[in-house]
């Protein structure tokens, strides 16, 4: 008997370990219809909820808007750099909008989907994935409204820019999603054994919106206190929203500043997906 | 070619019992904490010693051990076992959804399982949402599942409701539709866990008879978790017995059935003893229930005699008392009674021993009591047991397999339909 063709054969085999690193990107891309589906729930899922539905957030950015406009600039009279201190807050925190409800989602997704991990199989990493898609339409609501106002700026003022530079939004929300899934993943995969590692999660992305240059540029911070600079700097998150806002609202691109949260994505992504694929294979057993 | 779908090689899984560390974050800093400082683990219960080496022995647990089998292509499999037995740890690491400790699993082809239908299914989302999203879940594509749509839709007879929401659905039309995106799947295999304890009778046969399909004209393999022996012994042509995480048979479904039905060990608790005479002369002493071989057990499969072992005293001078017998089913209600004269002749032992044969085939999976009596009709009623020794009939292949669980009688007769 030949065992060798025989040994061939086998399509799969179930074993105690396996290569972490193998991030089972064929595998994932087999899922696409179901990563897609997922996305599509959500949104449907979505908009039959609440009779405000979408509505809202259109509401929470406003909001979000006018209250850091009053306290951060008309309050505290922090410089925009001759940005429109409206559009300024609101270009923040749409784009930090969008990395924390990330990063929140992506750090349960173990502990929420525990049930229906628990009984089908398919590549763990198509959830959050398909959490960082969802959030996409969320971004897209949103960003409708700053366009929106970038339009009543420019009639109301003549000031504004509208430009080729706007093909550069989709690098910085890839970049925000990319940090965001790293993250995220990275705590899903710690919260399977500390619990109150979500909690701890959801007061630090407040200080660390505070600690991200969303509410003031970089540039500012700079000037008046270097010491507290030379910490925050190395805030990947700051380049992002600083160059998506510079992007968006002036057509600047600058390519250096991109280059740290674009290795900080990278990292954290294989730290993630390393911790996850570790933590997936058995984590139904502690949960 | 080799006709092998599963080959399962030495595996084993190990569960760590009790608590895994402390569970948050804070608690483990807090341990930390009084570590460094030369404290003790506030964490640690009393009396509780923190002795690494002892982990091997009392902290872990087995839930299966050294399990090999294989499974040919087309085979189904039927996997029996009392609860914790390790079924339903063989079947999540066959899907892949827990990894095991040692050993591993060669699979052929594309595994699919049905561990519970329904996984998945959002209550917003419309009839057709859920059974694209469903099916993807399952492991479709967008493709396969468009061409298998209409069939799905009609057979779960939800065509009207299809752009529905869920949420709106009856509890049995939400199951036919999860059911039905499953059983539509097109795996070379497929795991299938108790899924039919759910639904009307009427769709229970229809999924017996899709299963049956996709094994008997596909050639699927399917291996099949069940308490109902009725289904299992339906569907399955070999079966494997798991008892405390190892295989305790395999082998021919029949006798894979037989051997999950035997009695761990005799339990002498089990039917009517009575030591102690209370002045009497004619008095049961021991009725207690026996299979074929003797053995004394409560659970009889649907083709097994049963036996009713009864021994009794005669007083010297009694003549011509009858020994009678009633089935009762499990309202108390009376089934069948039946009789015989004990000829009590003046030299013979006062002890009798009888053992009374129910014959096997008439008496629906259910359960039963008995009620046993010596009396002289209308004259005295020496002694009297009822209910005694409840008894379970299992469905181990009846003609009403497809309607196990449901209450549809007592007795099965060979009941002719004749078209005239």
């Amino acid at each position: 008997m030949n065992t060798q063709t025989i040994n061939n054969n086998w399509t799969k085999t179930i074993k105690p370990k396996v290569n972490a690193l193998d991030f089972k990107l064929a595998e994932i891309w087999s899922y696409r219809d179901l990563l897609f589906l997922f996305v599509k729930r959500d949104y449907v899922a979505l908009y039959k909820q609440t009779v405000l539905g979408p509505a809202w957030y259109f509401i929470q950015s406003a909001l979000g808007t006018l209250v850091s406009f009053l306290l951060f600039n008309v309050i505290a009279g922090i410089s925009t750099n001759g940005i429109n201190p409206v559009l300024f807050q609101m270009s923040g925190i749409i784009i930090w909008n969008y990395f924390a409800s990330s990063l929140l989602s992506c750090s349960t997704v173990f502990i929420k989907n525990a049930n229906i991990f628990g009984k089908v199989y398919f590549p763990r990493l198509i959830m959050p994935l398909s959490i960082i898609f969802s959030n996409i339409i969320q971004f897209g609501i949103q960003f409708t409204l700053i366009l929106a106002s970038i339009v009543y700026f420019f009639i109301k003022d003549h000031t504004g820019y509208f430009g080729l530079a706007w093909f550069m939004i989709p690098v910085y929300l890839f970049l925000m999603a990319g940090i965001g899934l790293g993250l995220g993943i990275l705590i899903s995969s710690l919260t399977t054994k500390y619990r109150d590692l979500t909690v701890l999660l959801n007061f630090g992305i407040q200080l660390l919106m505070y600690a991200s240059a969303v509410n003031y540029p970089l540039t500012s911070l700079k000037l008046k206190n270097s010491g507290l600079y030379s910490i925050l700097k190395w805030n990947p998150l700051s380049g992002v929203i600083d160059g998506f806002r510079n992007c968006l609202l002036l057509g600047k691109i600058n390519f250096d500043t991109l280059l740290y949260p674009f290795l900080f994505m990278i990292f954290s992504l294989l730290g993630g997906v390393l911790l996850f694929n570790k933590v997936e294979r058995d984590f139904m057993d502690t949960v | 070619m080799s006709d092998i779908a599963i080959k399962v090689e030495n595996l084993s899984k190990q569960y760590r019992l009790g608590e895994i560390g402390t569970g948050t974050i804070s608690r483990d800093i807090d341990r930390w904490w009084h570590k460094i400082r030369g404290k003790e683990d506030p964490y640690l219960k009393i009396g509780e010693v923190n002795d690494r080496t002892q982990k091997g022995s009392s902290d872990f647990v087995w839930a299966l051990r050294d399990i090999n089998f294989e499974v040919k292509q087309g085979e189904v499999l039927g996997i029996i076992g009392r609860n914790g037995a390790g079924k339903s740890t063989l079947l999540k690491i066959l899907s892949s959804t827990t990894s095991p400790t040692l050993g591993e699993i060669k699979i052929k082809g594309k595994i699919a399982s049905l561990l519970e239908v329904g996984t998945g299914f959002h209550p917003d989302l419309t009839g057709r949402d859920n059974i694209y999203l469903n099916g993807a879940i399952l492991g479709m594509n967008k493709r396969e599942i468009t061409s298998k749509f209409d069939e799905i839709v009609q057979f779960s007879g939800v065509e009207k409701y299809i752009d529905t929401p869920v949420k709106r659905y009856s509890s049995g039309m939400y199951v036919r539709l999860a059911f039905g995106v499953a059983a539509h799947l097109e795996p070379d295999i497929l795991i299938v866990d108790e899924v039919l304890a759910v639904g009307d009778a009427e769709f229970q046969k229809k999924c017996l008879g899709k299963m049956k399909e996709v094994s008997v004209n596909d050639g699927r393999t399917v291996l099949f978790v069940s308490h109902q022996m009725g289904a299992i012994s339906q569907l399955c042509n070999n079966g494997i017995v798991l008892k405390n995480g190892s295989i305790a048979m395999m082998g021919p479904i029949k006798d894979a059935i037989n051997e999950y039905l035997k009695k761990d060990k005799t339990d002498e608790t089990v039917g009517y003893v009575n030591t102690k005479n209370s002045g009497k002369q004619t008095y049961f002493k021991k009725i207690i229930t026996q299979n074929e071989d003797q053995i004394i057990t409560e659970d009889f499969g649907f083709d097994e005699d049963i036996i009713i072992h009864c021994e009794f005293e005669i007083g010297k001078l009694e003549k011509n008392v009858l020994l009678g017998v009633t089935v009762l089913d499990k309202y108390g209600y009376w089934v069948s009674t039946a009789h015989l004269v004990i000829a009590n002749e003046d030299n013979s032992d006062t002890f009798k021993v009888y053992d009374i044969k129910i014959p096997k085939g008439i008496l629906a999976p259910n359960t039963y009591s008995f009620r046993i009596a010596l009396f002289k009709p209308h004259v005295i009623l020496y002694d009297l047991v009822d209910p005694v020794c409840p008894i379970r009939i299992i469905d181990t292949g009846s003609k009403m397999a497809h309607y196990e669980g449901m209450d549809y009688g007592n007795v099965i007769m060979d009941i002719e339909f004749n078209q005239v």
